[in-house]
């Protein structure tokens, strides 16, 4: 299958038949796996290309990814088939994203939380440490022991700006606060072992901690539950999870995919799609924290005012929130 | 001194749980094992029992319920391993790879298809889990330093699968050293041709092992998802099962040893999830994480080079018992 959709498109370059044709607009998403009724990531994704399809009545083509070889063939499937744009979801679509677009370079391509260096690709990228920044600071507030825990899924710089923001959020609101960090392994398998996660969670809580953060995939589900299990606090991540055990999730922080995915089409369906960097923060709405019917009786009056304060200051520029993928070092 | 106490007492709580799936599946392997049958399938029945678990758990609200559903995944799996490799004499090794995968897959299909939550459970609400016991005198003993404490915060408040994983232990020992089942068991695994000739069916006795092992297995599961946890998550199974099997060759498959193998992979996870963030002594920097998690490992390779000793396997293990040549 590999080999022929090779030959296909080697005989396309050489011929100089090119399916895909720039000026029409007809969108393609390529999930990644977990598929998109992850409650997550790619769940975010699908919400947001769903409202585009809902406001514009333009149909669009969509790949599940179930296996990892499938990646590179299904999206450059959809840039033989004529789509364009093509929107790949999650770091791990990059190297095929990066592949294809240089097989079809009058193909518009879009990947969201990675950055490809190509140009006829638009690199969406998030501000975590912004967002990690406002929940760190709550949950710094909500803390009774002065100590708060973060985990991590995989140990990968992506989660490590999480953490770093994390940490200067709630330093920022207590300078006494004590941040306990652990990383459930260095394995894809870290996003997908909440006994791990909740043995964690309980090993915080043990030495103290009494609001738990978790950025760590299908591990996060584990700390959650841990959390609520044990009357402390935690807060969920990427979507909103409040939901998930009103009076225990604190907060979520939230990572706005839905408004990434429905830009990217929104912007090359209206023919003003950018290639290159595009960088969603709190200024763009991009990230933030949630409020909701569950969890509005855990955020007192003064928390909400601090982390509306310091939401300001840092789209201002006031508060200049270190990004640990800068630098790889969280000094602040 | 307070605080090591309190981090000790925590380190060893954690062991409890970690070890719990690990001591059911050394059991279950330790059966099948005796019997002559290598049973590399221990994760795939595992992590399908702890879908099972789970699903039927969310359906009928009732953990026990869902432990049964485990058990008779897990028991017909068990029943497929016996029927590919002690009916048609199929390569044992083969078989249980094949069905870690079926169950590696077919979770997660299933789950899509029943919950539409990429390959995740529904969360079980509290009431539909195996919830913590507290045993008699706890809070009482409490006062007392350390061996109250130890008693009440290591030993009491449970659930009660933790219990039922321990007390197996003797059990398997009694069943497998002292009663006839246990003698038939051990000589089938050992030379399988003498077992025949005094008139007991090899085939049946190595089904009934592998009947046993299901049954195990299945409580195993059924811990990971409705005990330790309240859903089923993909891939949750994690290599537990792989490390329950080293842990029963680590204890030269004998019962009581393979449980304190099993422990002892339990305490260096507990052990290494208190380590992370730690900085190394005079210095600035912490100690590594990817070290950390390596640690078990790395322990478990120098144990078995120097000191646990040649773990001698039952004599037939692996090999497919066929009347004449």
């Amino acid at each position: 299958m590999k080999t022929f959709f090779r030959a296909v498109s080697v005989a396309a370059l050489v011929f100089g038949i090119q399916a895909a044709n720039a000026d029409e607009f007809n969108p393609a998403v390529v999930f990644d796996m977990g598929g998109k009724f992850d409650k997550s990531f790619n769940e975010g994704v699908y919400n947001g290309v769903e409202r585009f399809k809902s406001e514009t009545g333009e149909k669009y083509r969509e790949f599940e990814v179930t296996n990892e070889t499938q990646r590179e063939q299904a999206i450059r499937k959809m840039a033989q088939r004529g789509s364009n744009p093509v929107l790949g979801i999650g770091f791990a679509q990059a190297d095929a994203i990066s592949k294809v677009a240089a097989e079809y370079p009058d193909t518009d391509f879009a990947i969201i939380d990675m950055v490809v260096d190509q140009p006829n690709v638009q690199s969406v990228i998030f501000k975590e440490h912004e967002g990690s920044f406002l929940v760190g600071l709550l949950a710094a507030m909500k803390s009774e022991t002065g100590k708060v825990g973060f985990i991590g899924g995989m140990d990968i710089p992506l989660i490590r700006k999480f953490a770093c923001g994390f940490e200067q959020g709630a330093k920022f609101a207590n300078p006494d606060v004590e941040v306990i960090q652990n990383m459930t392994g260095t394995t894809p398998a870290a996003w997908n072992d909440p006994g791990k996660g909740s043995e964690l969670t309980r090993a915080q809580f043990d030495q103290g901690v009494d609001v738990v953060f978790a950025a760590a995939g299908g591990t996060g589900v584990g700390v959650l539950q841990t959390a609520a299990d044990e009357g402390k606090y935690s807060i969920g991540v990427d979507s909103n999870q409040n939901h998930l055990h009103p009076g225990s999730v604190l907060t979520s922080m939230l990572k706005r995919v839905d408004v990434a995915a429905y830009q990217v089409f929104k912007s090359a369906n209206e023919g003003t799609f950018e290639p290159g960097f595009n960088e969603y923060g709190l200024a763009e709405g991009g990230v933030g924290w949630s409020l909701d019917e569950h969890n509005k009786d855990l955020i007192t009056a003064e928390m909400k005012e601090a982390a509306d304060l310091a939401e300001a200051d840092i789209i201002a520029g006031a508060i200049r929130v270190h990004n640990y993928m800068d630098d790889s070092t969280c000094t602040y | 001194m307070e605080q090591s106490i309190v981090i000790l007492l925590s380190v060893l709580d954690g062991t409890l749980r970690v070890s719990t799936p690990l001591v059911l599946c050394a059991m279950a392997g330790l059966f099948s094992e005796r019997s002559g049958t290598v049973d590399i399938s221990l994760e795939g029945k595992l992590l399908f029992s702890a879908f099972a678990a789970a699903a039927v758990t969310y359906v009928t609200g009732s953990p026990w319920v869902g432990m049964v559903a485990a058990i008779a995944i897990s028991f017909s799996l068990s029943m497929l391993h016996g029927f590919a490799c002690v009916t048609h004499n199929g390569n044992q090794v083969v078989s249980g790879v094949a069905i870690n995968i079926l169950a590696s897959g077919l979770t997660v299909v299933l789950g899509i298809a029943f919950f539409r939550q990429g390959g995740q459970t529904p969360t079980l609400p509290k009431d539909a889990r195996f919830t913590p016991i507290e045993l008699p005198f706890a809070e009482a003993l409490d006062s007392i330093p350390f061996i109250g404490q130890l008693y009440a915060q290591v030993i009491s408040g449970h659930n009660i699968l933790v219990y039922l994983a321990f007390l197996l232990v003797p059990i398997t020992s009694w069943i497998v050293f002292k009663t006839r089942f246990g003698l038939r068991l051990r000589a089938v695994g050992e030379n399988p041709k003498a077992v025949d000739t005094a008139g007991i069916g090899v085939r049946a006795m190595r089904y009934k092992a592998l009947a046993v092992n299901g049954v195990l297995c299945g409580i195993a599961g059924a811990y990971l998802s409705t005990a330790q946890n309240a859903a089923f998550v993909r891939e949750m199974s994690a290599g537990q099962g792989y490390i329950a099997l080293a842990a029963l060759i680590f204890g030269k498959w004998r019962p009581k040893t393979a449980m304190l193998a099993c422990l002892m992979f339990g305490l260096l996870d507990a052990i290494a999830i208190r380590l992370q963030g730690v900085m190394i002594p005079g210095t600035e920097t912490e100690v590594p994480v990817t070290l950390i998690q390596a640690l078990p490992y790395i322990l478990t390779v120098i144990l078995l080079a120097g000191f646990i000793g040649k773990a001698i396997p039952p004599k037939a293990i692996g090999i497919p018992y066929v009347k004449e040549r």
